[in-house]
């Protein structure tokens, strides 16, 4: 079977090929919605919003505007507390534009407490522990800015830090 | 009653990390070698199916109306499926379809992708596939949630990390007998599990690379194949075909185990009228599979979903040799996305391909010798962490 198909060194295609260069700079701003509104309002006063649905019986975070089980609007926003229990988490050495860092990004999903299906939760960071003491199942509490500091984003809280005495 | 469909040929490009071609130029690559191995022309053909991935990596917006000359789709019913990575097994999908309908008889389908563009490199583009309000102002890199799915994998089975780094060792050297692939090489296990640490627990050698590449078929009704006189020793039937999608929320579900796979893979066996979906069964009633394998642990992963192996049973399996192309159940001969490349559609069009190939006896030094090439099962993975696409082929020969 013969294929086709012409390979380039990477001098080639950044020197020696005529190449079109292109960076488009465009800008969004995203209306957050009737649910993560609600959840960003909610960091921005220290607080983790979550949202029950009636026919389900069940609450869960993030929270959303309808129930994607059973299809009917949710609107019972709870406050849950700002702790919760690492649901998997990795020790990360590659940054978002695939760069190395020495000093590890600890990024978790955090299964938050009083949610009633596991898990129930987001994606968050680690900090003020030591890499190798990180166990799945481990419990953690939310670390703020300073209330003056917050505008509601998911980087209001800090980072999620080892529970004491958990 | 839905009309019975067969692929008849396959094209593919060499698989590289940069091409000189733009992405319609390789498609015209594969499409026109698709047809060719076919014998007919793109007179004879009444459908065009295109498959490509975000079009982010191209930085070409509405890709496929960019694509449709090179998939030969000028002047004809064209159509672009795109289910993230899962898009090269849901085109063949949508070519059988959209013959089986009745709509069309004689489809041609490619599947393309060009992601060295993308400047410094294609983690940029990922990005846009997290959550634009919660996840993306994070700055998470698309490992991130492969690490968070394999630790979650492991743990929830305690498999240990050499028997998922086997599937590495497997694969990347199955890939040296394919003439697309881009990294064929006999790795040892410590390479592979001593290879560069980017987000634990994977490593460098854990991944497939990013690639450019483009994959076509021929897909026929089975008067069409009839009328133009192709021997049934060229087709592969299709038999069943099935696709699945979980929440967007991935925070809010296990990621240890696919259950959109199983859904997917339950439809189109009960399609193909397999009704027993024991690990033993469907091994017996399939000859080969070739799973999603962007990660070596994915493959695992996938395998359980297909249900072809029990929750937490596939790692220890692929260790002990039973997924070698020699083994009991051959797994990903064709190397896979780990050996041959991954240019994102078209790396699951050749998965889909493979299948093609293998049940014709046209693998070449991939061919699985020893036995009767019967059914194989191509799947393919994608979007959030949450679609699952499955095809499951038979060959023309045990008609």
């Amino acid at each position: 079977m013969k294929v086709r198909g012409t390979k380039l060194t990477s001098d080639e295609f950044h020197n020696k090929v005529i190449a079109v260069k292109h960076a488009p700079e465009i800008e969004y701003d995203w209306a957050t919605g009737v649910a993560i509104s609600k959840f960003l309002k909610g960091l921005k006063d220290g607080k983790i919003i979550g949202v029950y649905c009636d026919s389900c019986d069940r609450t869960v975070t993030p929270p959303r505007m309808f129930c994607e089980e059973c299809f009917s609007p949710m609107s019972k926003y709870v406050d849950l507390p700002d702790t919760g229990i690492i649901n998997t988490f990795s020790i990360a050495y590659i940054k978002t534009d695939a760069s190395r860092v020495e000093k590890p990004q600890l990024p978790a999903v955090i299964d938050i407490d009083g949610t009633s299906i596991s898990p129930s939760g987001f994606l968050h960071l680690l900090d003020e522990i030591n890499p190798d003491d990180i166990k799945i199942g481990m419990k953690v509490k939310a670390v703020w800015k300073d209330a003056i500091d917050r505008t509601g984003a998911i980087t209001d809280i800090k980072y999620f830090k080892k529970m004491e005495d958990a | 009653m839905t009309k019975k469909v067969g692929m008849v040929s396959v094209g593919l490009t060499q698989f590289q990390r940069r091409a000189k071609e733009t992405g319609k130029e390789l498609a015209y690559y594969s499409a026109k070698m698709a047809l060719d191995e076919a014998g007919i022309t793109r007179k004879d053909v009444d459908g065009v199916i295109i498959g490509s991935a975000p079009d982010a990596f191209d930085g070409v917006h509405q890709k496929h109306e960019y694509l449709t000359d090179g998939s030969g789709g000028f002047n004809l019913p064209t159509m672009r499926g795109y289910v993230g990575g899962g898009t090269g097994v849901f085109s063949p999908i949508q070519g059988w379809y959209s013959i089986a309908s009745g709509v069309n008889d004689v489809v041609l389908v490619t599947t393309e992708e060009k992601m060295s563009s993308v400047q410094p490199s294609s983690q940029a583009a990922f990005l846009t596939i997290f959550d634009n309000m919660i996840e993306r102002p994070l700055g998470p890199n698309l490992v991130w949630i492969f690490a968070l799915e394999m630790r979650r994998y492991m743990e929830k089975h305690g498999i240990p990390k050499e028997h998922i780094a086997s599937v590495s060792v497997k694969n990347k050297g199955n890939a040296i007998d394919h003439p697309s692939a881009m990294l064929g090489k006999k790795w040892t296990l410590d390479e592979v599990l001593n290879s560069e640490l980017l987000a634990d627990p994977v490593r460098l050698l854990d991944i497939s690379p990013v690639a450019d590449g483009a994959v076509s078929f021929v897909m026929m009704s089975e008067e069409k194949i009839k009328e133009f006189g192709i021997s049934k020793d060229d087709v592969a039937w299709v038999d069943g075909v099935g696709w699945n999608v979980d929440t967007t929320m991935w925070t809010n579900r296990d990621l240890y185990y696919p259950k959109y796979v199983e859904k997917a893979a339950k439809q189109a066996y009960n399609m193909a009228g397999m009704k027993d979906h024991s690990p033993e069964a469907l091994r017996k009633w399939l000859t080969f599979a070739e799973p999603y394998d962007p990660f070596n642990y994915k493959e695992l992963h996938h395998l359980e979903g297909l249900q072809l192996f029990g929750k937490g049973k596939a790692p220890k399996a692929a260790f002990e040799g039973v997924t070698a192309r020699d083994g009991d159940f051959p797994v990903t001969p064709s190397g896979g996305l780990l050996g041959v490349g991954n240019p994102i559609a078209a790396a699951a069009g050749m998965k889909s391909a493979e299948l093609y190939l293998q049940l014709t006896g046209k693998a070449g030094k991939r061919q699985i010798d020893g036995r009767d090439m019967e059914r194989g099962v191509a799947q393919a993975w994608g979007d959030l962490m949450q679609v699952g696409t499955v095809l499951v082929m038979k060959g023309g020969r045990i008609e």
